[in-house]
């Protein structure tokens, strides 16, 4: 096994890579975090036009509103911020049961 | 994000160089802030926050939301000694996200068989660590416990203010190393950084367990609000 293969792949080498295979990227970061929330403000979570992604911007909560999102963004080519939070009977659907909230900022790298 | 902006982000993580990527988030144009560059620039107060606590900062200016992200070069981790806790502490420590490299020249210990993940220089420390100087985003776990090994890069951390440095040995010998320190010109401030005896006491017994009380020790260091150049 390689030192590559066992350490953790690193989101913005991992979009760097996809541009230069000529694929549409995004990239989601977490701006800002209120409570309890299982990843900091600055992680990261690219996704290609085709809804690969690598990162994550909580544990495993929102990825799957981030990347639906994300083919919007890179359709659109412009930027959107995102709240994800624990708020509404939604909570276990779209949201964060560790009962805290992020603002996420996703845009397309182009 | 322009992908200039993010090559550009990359070259300098690369180059172990922190840099803070400014993006304004009602438009998504991004600069990016060099560390040599803040001084002069207009955000340099918030850029040097985020480039100490290696946490981002929200600033409002002008109108506008702004969002400053440090970089901080990967951590990297030195073991001096291809032992039989550089063995667990390595694979350990690359899956916690550290670059890991394994220096011993006695190599009867530093074979590929023995450490096949990670990085592994059958070499003298002195002849590796010229090549790729230690800094401050550094870590250096010293576990062979042989002064002819061990001492000169524990020296070497110290002078680079590495924000961990560790040495494996009992009282004893650790009473031994720290004359020998001081006798090669390091001060009492350089030498209380030396964790020792090394790892935070779990009472570690096994070689697995004593790399995870040096790794524990490790993020400890690194996490602290006292770390060296965390308050600078």
């Amino acid at each position: 096994m390689s030192e590559a293969a066992i350490a953790m792949a690193d989101p913005l080498e991992v979009a760097a890579r996809w541009i230069s295979e000529g694929r549409q990227v995004a990239l989601a970061t977490v701006i800002e975090t209120w409570g309890s929330a299982p990843r900091p403000a600055g992680s990261h979570l690219v996704i290609d036009g085709d809804g690969h992604f690598e990162g994550s911007v909580s544990g495993g909560c929102v990825e799957g509103a981030v990347i639906a999102e994300a083919i919007d963004v890179l359709q659109s080519g412009m930027p959107r911020l995102l709240e994800f939070g624990v708020a509404d009977e939604t909570a276990w659907r779209v949201g964060l049961s560790c009962g805290g909230r992020i603002a996420v900022f996703l845009e397309p790298v182009a | 994000m322009h992908p200039a902006i993010l090559q550009q982000l990359q070259a300098e993580r690369q180059a172990r160089r922190a840099a803070v990527l400014v993006t304004d988030l009602a438009t998504g144009l991004a600069e990016l802030v060099r560390d040599a560059d803040r001084a002069g620039h207009p955000l340099s107060e918030p850029l040097s926050k985020a480039l100490q606590s290696g946490a981002p900062v929200n600033v409002e200016q002008e109108g506008r939301s702004l969002f400053l992200n440090p970089y901080l070069p990967p951590l990297r981790i030195v073991v001096i000694g291809a032992v039989h806790i550089s063995q667990a502490l390595a694979p350990m420590a690359a899956l916690a996200g550290f670059s890991v490299e394994i220096i011993d020249p006695r190599t009867a210990f530093a074979t590929p068989d023995r450490f096949s993940t990670v990085r592994l220089y059958p070499d003298w420390p002195e002849a590796v660590l010229q090549e790729e100087p230690l800094d401050r985003y550094c870590a250096v776990a010293a576990l062979t416990h042989d002064p002819k090994i061990d001492d000169w890069p524990i020296e070497a951390a110290l002078r680079a203010e590495c924000f961990y440095v560790g040495a494996l040995g009992s009282r004893k010998t650790h009473g031994k190393r720290l004359e020998r320190l001081r006798s090669a010109g390091l001060t009492d401030d350089h030498l209380e950084r030396i964790r020792a005896p090394i790892g935070l006491p779990i009472r570690a017994s096994s070689p697995a367990e004593i790399a995870v009380a040096v790794l524990a020790e490790i993020i400890a260091a690194w996490r602290s609000p006292e770390r060296a150049g965390a308050s600078t």
